[in-house]
């Protein structure tokens, strides 16, 4: 399928239902409010694929071949995980050292990901203040997921700036909760749906439920 | 009776007292049954003439010795060392012949019997030399392999030898002797098959008899070792492998080919069989303690009278054969271009006359070829060259390795054909771990009990050889010394604790594997050795509870912590209660245990219990929010 161009006049939504994989790492799932709700959110959306691969993989042995088709597979890729250290959760990390291998995702004739989508979901367990310099973690988000960015950059994919979820313990209480996962929804479907507004999203520096630029109708050009 | 039991008191007191002396000394067994039987003869007179008698007897120790060297030579190797067995082996025979008898030319003697004694000392002895070779672990260095080519061309020559002999006779003799072959032929002639034919159907039965042995070694051992293993009685095993190395010496002798040759054949047919380390063990004492009685009839067959009234005669020919046969040899190393250490084994090795000496020299008195006076002079020198031997590899171990290491490196030990791994019983459990270690390139040998079950691994290429792995023996037999790895995955019990204490006991080094049955069977393997010890059953079980937890709903990586908090807790168990085990009392007796077992137990529920109000618990710890207790979330 491609995504083709959306005659406006028509005046319905014609998806050119791009596929998304939602590649979620978690350890310890059962303390986690906010990420249990968030993944049920995207198992709800359309087109998406969702696996946990702490459930999929719990004592580490990675399937490469099952995860680099699933890889070829989609159209967009997100990693949901919360920041445990300033990083992903150990799984994650085996899974990019394993998957993302020389020739099929970098190197030579290592593009294979190429011109696909990439967005990171993260929650975290101190406030926004926490990530400034000079505040307690003395980095911005965005700067401590440098790693991620950069490995997204090398297998050139095009990266959408990570929809973030801060003090996401607390906010289980509040109804922060509610509206990050509801905007979680609408991230999701617009990726699906192509109607993210790439070039306003990509001069900000992280995006969250308020802040999500969308377009009225699907963009062109958005390779597969 | 009496009289018998005294012989064989005094022959094994002597070797049970010589031997291990002379071991321990570094003279090796060989001269340790040598000085024993010098001791008994000559010297205290304890036995006497009977000792010919014993020697046919214990020739057959030679016999049995060839059929195992055959057993670990397969055909394969025994066809890439043709061009040693021929050029090495012919030139040594055919050289040696030539210039003894000139030499006995030229000390006076007709041709005919120099020829003759050139015949006797070309051959060197077989048994001395494969013990002590065996013995130093020289046996696959090239020197040890051209030395055993050579050997085993000269067993071959003996045929030809044989039949040459009659036709030397010396016409004076000749009356002599037909009147010592009539006195024979009262005491009844020896069977034969061959007698009164000419030559062309002597070569012909000789033929049909080693196609026999080639063809009846091939296709029948295999089905009647398989029926005999069935019945699962060890000494009919053993009677088995007796019966057929005597059958097949029998049936050479009938035909008058060499026994050794044809148990040698047999050995070789066998090589491959699943048989193969089962024969080995079996019939390897009776072989140690044959050859040993061997030896010791040579030290007191030695005529001290004689020797002393020829004292400085006696000493120079041998002195002299030792050197012209070195020096053939060495010229034949130089020739084949050996190494400098293998060129000195080779030499030194085989420099001696040997056993079949024994039997062409009183082949060719009976013949009238050599008068008796000058054939007790060379058994003479026989003996004495053979009695040195172990002096000549004690020059080779002291004097000459020592200087040769210095300047240059040995090489390399060969890799042994043993596998680097055994595995006792190839079951179920065995199967997993074989085809792990040999999917990863690692060489394995396999026993078993069950000839049904190695019938059918044999039919999927795997090698498994039939045999206990109980019993010492065998376990040495497949290669124990030489293993890195012993894996116990038999299933009987007690069975599995007596092979785990008797490597542990050969080998401090070996890693050990061992399967268990249960806790108990855990306790009594650890006492016995074993490094790693694998419940057959656990490792199952837990992941049958892991599957039962992720059915419950329980997340996959939650389940997994779970049963790894459980199998620690076990682990902890065991070792904790092996303190308290007493291999003598049943554990529902034992209190102290059962107290424990039970406080383990409520330990081990508290810790898998989601209730525990701990932080630090090991389940949760694994992730959790900062500033939040686990007990929210229940």
């Amino acid at each position: 399928m491609k995504s083709g161009q959306v005659p406006a006049e028509q005046g319905k939504v014609v998806r050119p239902d791009q596929r998304i994989l939602v590649l979620f790492a978690h350890p310890g799932q059962r303390y986690s409010r906010a990420n249990r709700d968030l993944s049920k959110a995207a198992s709800g959306v359309d087109n998406v694929t969702l696996i946990d691969l702490y459930a999929l993989y719990p004592r580490f042995k990675i399937n490469i071949e099952v995860e680099q088709q699933r890889l070829l597979d989609h159209d967009v890729i997100v990693f949901q995980f919360p920041l445990l250290w300033y990083s992903v959760p150990a799984l994650l990390k085996e899974w990019q050292d394993l998957v993302l291998e020389y020739g099929f995702a970098y190197g030579e004739g290592g593009d294979k990901l190429a011109g696909k989508c990439f967005t990171c979901v993260v929650t975290t367990g101190g406030p926004e203040e926490f990530y400034r310099v000079g505040g307690r973690n003395n980095f911005p988000l965005r700067d401590l997921l440098a790693p991620i960015e950069q490995t997204a950059s090398l297998c050139g994919l095009r990266f959408v700036p990570p929809y973030a979820l801060f003090a996401a313990h607390s906010a289980a209480g509040d109804d922060r909760l509610p509206r990050h996962v509801d905007g979680y929804r609408r991230l999701l479907e617009a990726l699906r749906d192509d109607r993210l507004d790439m070039e306003a999203a990509e001069q900000m520096r992280l995006l969250s439920a308020e802040t999500l630029p969308m377009r009225r109708t699907a963009q062109t050009g958005v390779k597969r | 009776m009496t009289g018998l039991l005294f012989q064989v008191f005094v022959y094994l007191c002597a070797a049970v007292v010589a031997v291990p002396l002379a071991k321990r000394l570094g003279l090796g067994s060989v001269l340790g049954y040598l000085i024993a039987g010098i001791v008994i003869g000559p010297l205290l007179g304890l036995v006497g003439s009977e000792t010919q008698g014993i020697q046919h007897i214990a020739e057959f120790g030679v016999v049995m010795m060839l059929f195992l060297v055959g057993l670990e030579l397969e055909p394969r190797s025994l066809w890439n060392m043709r061009g040693r067995l021929l050029g090495l082996g012919g030139l040594q025979v055919a050289v040696t012949i030539v210039l003894v008898m000139a030499a006995s030319m030229a000390l006076g003697q007709p041709w005919s019997v120099s020829l003759a004694i050139g015949l006797v000392f070309s051959l060197s002895s077989t048994a001395i030399v494969l013990q002590t070779l065996n013995e130093k672990g020289l046996m696959k260095s090239v020197g040890g392999q051209s030395g055993f080519s050579v050997l085993l061309f000269q067993d071959i020559a003996v045929i030809p030898m044989l039949a040459l002999i009659p036709l030397l006779a010396l016409p004076e003799l000749a009356q002599h002797a037909s009147d010592a072959v009539a006195g024979a032929e009262h005491h009844g002639a020896e069977m034969s098959l061959v007698t009164g034919l000419v030559g062309w159907q002597i070569a012909l039965v000789n033929i049909a008899a080693v196609a026999a042995v080639v063809a009846g070694g091939h296709f029948l051992t295999r089905p009647l070792f398989r029926y005999i293993a069935a019945a699962k009685l060890r000494e009919i095993f053993t009677a088995a492998a007796l019966l057929l190395v005597v059958s097949i010496a029998f049936l050479m002798t009938l035909v008058g080919l060499s026994p050794a040759l044809g148990t040698f054949l047999a050995g070789v047919v066998l090589a491959n069989s699943e048989f193969r380390h089962e024969l080995e063990s079996d019939i390897e004492p009776f072989k140690g303690l044959l050859l040993g009685l061997f030896f010791i009839t040579v030290g007191a067959g030695i005529n001290f009278t004689l020797l002393f009234d020829n004292l400085w005669f006696v000493l120079g020919l041998t002195v002299g054969l030792i050197l012209l046969k070195a020096a053939v040899l060495f010229c034949l190393s130089v020739l084949f271009s050996m190494r400098w250490a293998d060129r000195w084994l080779f030499t030194l090795a085989l420099a001696q006359a040997g056993e079949f000496g024994f039997v062409l020299l009183s082949f060719t008195t009976k013949n009238a070829v050599i008068p008796p006076q000058v054939a007790d002079l060379l058994l003479l020198v026989v003996a004495l060259s053979m009695l040195l031997t172990p002096a000549l590899f004690i020059l080779f171990d002291r004097v000459i390795l020592p200087r040769l290491d210095k300047g240059q490196q040995r090489p390399a030990d060969e890799i042994t054909e043993h596998g680097t791994a055994i595995i006792a019983g190839i079951g179920r459990f065995g199967q997993v771990i074989n085809r792990v270690l040999k999917g990863n390139g690692y060489q394995t040998v396999v026993l078993d009990v069950s000839a049904d079950m190695i019938d059918m691994f044999r039919k999927f290429g795997i090698q498994t050889y039939y045999g206990d792995a109980s019993r010492p023996d065998l376990l040495n037999s497949a290669g124990l010394q030489e293993a890195k790895l012993l894996v116990v995955a038999i299933d009987d019990v007690d069975r599995a604790v007596e092979i785990v204490s008797h490597a542990r006991r050969e080998r401090p080094d070996i890693h050990i594997v061992a399967r268990a049955r249960n806790r108990e069977h855990v306790y009594a393997l650890y006492k016995a050795g074993a490094n790693d010890i694998v419940r057959e059953t656990f490792d199952s079980a837990v992941r049958a509870s892991r599957y039962s937890l992720e059915a419950f709903g329980v997340h996959p990586h939650e389940a997994e912590k779970l049963v790894t908090v459980y199998v620690d807790h076990d682990r902890d168990a065991i070792r904790r209660l092996a303190r308290l085990y007493d291999p003598d009392l049943p554990i529902t007796e034992n209190q102290p245990y059962m107290k424990l077992m039970k406080e383990i137990q409520a330990e081990t529920d508290a810790a898998l219990s989601s209730h525990t109000p701990d932080v630090h618990d090991r389940v949760k710890r694994a992730w959790l929010p900062p500033g939040s207790h686990p007990d929210e979330f229940d």
